[in-house]
């Protein structure tokens, strides 16, 4: 979606994405933390399929929310610990973690105003069709690759649990 | 200000975001969202950034970071349970054993 409505729309996600994720950073449970990313990571893929990438807004979707999201929030219901992490939220590193983030995007900004970003061109690299062509016959080693990662992390996984079951009887 | 401007300046506030929560917050679950957080300001990057040069190798990287994120996770997860079950509290400073 092109013009006016477009980029108010665009800047309404965008908007939405950075409130989703200062919430993130003060919200006192893990669950509402998980809800604010949830509503972070849902406005992203409205920025994502408003500039046209809508395989990538929908694997958003899919992926992010509909898969790690969901065992992110199982994950929070099976430990239900209360503890001091609860109700003190900010570990001792606050006030140099909040320097550091600070100095950061002032070194970003430094260099987003020493070398401005182009202006968007309106190709249509991402349209389905060229985009899935060129995902399967240029970037095909890559794609398999990501198999092998996966199939490592499970072994991994695998290994950790029963290694630790094993040590403990 | 240009919307391209604006959606790298999003990707770079995201991630600066995630990074102070990583080191700012103390409950494990909520450092490990927040790494997931940095990794979607990166997917914000990559998108704008292959847009603007009509390339799809940024589209093909993200999902890319999407199995990352994933294998990340399903690594992470059973740690932080191991973790817990050990010593029974997610506060990031009850581990400080665990260093050297």
């Amino acid at each position: 979606m092109t013009g006016a409505v477009g980029t108010v729309l665009l800047w309404c996600f965008a908007g939405a994405a950075t409130l989703g994720a200062v919430l993130m950073l003060v919200a006192r449970h893990p669950m509402r933390v998980a809800l604010s990313l949830v509503g972070v990571m849902l406005s992203l893929a409205g920025v994502f399929a408003l500039q046209g990438a809508h395989a990538v807004a929908v694997f958003q979707v899919l992926i992010y929310v509909g898969a790690v999201m969901v065992f992110m929030v199982y994950v929070i219901m099976l430990i239900d610990v209360r503890d001091p992490s609860f109700t003190k939220r900010y570990s001792r590193l606050l006030v140099p973690g909040i320097i550091g983030a600070i100095l950061f995007l002032a070194a970003f900004v430094a260099l987003l105003v020493a070398v401005p970003v182009g202006a968007q061109s309106p190709g249509g690299a991402f349209a389905l069709k060229p985009f899935s062509a060129a995902f399967l016959a240029e970037h095909w080693l890559e794609f398999e690759l990501t198999s092998v990662l996966l199939l490592v992390a499970v072994v991994a996984v695998l290994a950790l649990v029963k290694g630790n079951g094993r040590r403990h009887g | 200000m240009d919307s391209a401007q604006m959606l790298v300046a999003l990707g770079a506030i995201l991630f600066v975001l995630g990074l102070a929560g990583a080191v700012v917050r103390r409950n494990l679950l909520v450092v490990l969202m927040c790494l997931e957080l940095m990794l979607n300001g990166v997917n914000v990057e990559l998108v704008t950034f292959s847009r603007l040069h009509g390339s799809t190798a940024g589209g093909v990287l993200v999902f890319l970071v999407f199995v990352v994120a994933a294998a990340e996770l399903a690594v992470a997860i059973p740690i932080v349970l191991l973790l817990v079950r050990h010593k029974k509290t997610l506060d990031a400073d009850a581990f400080k054993d665990l260093k050297g």
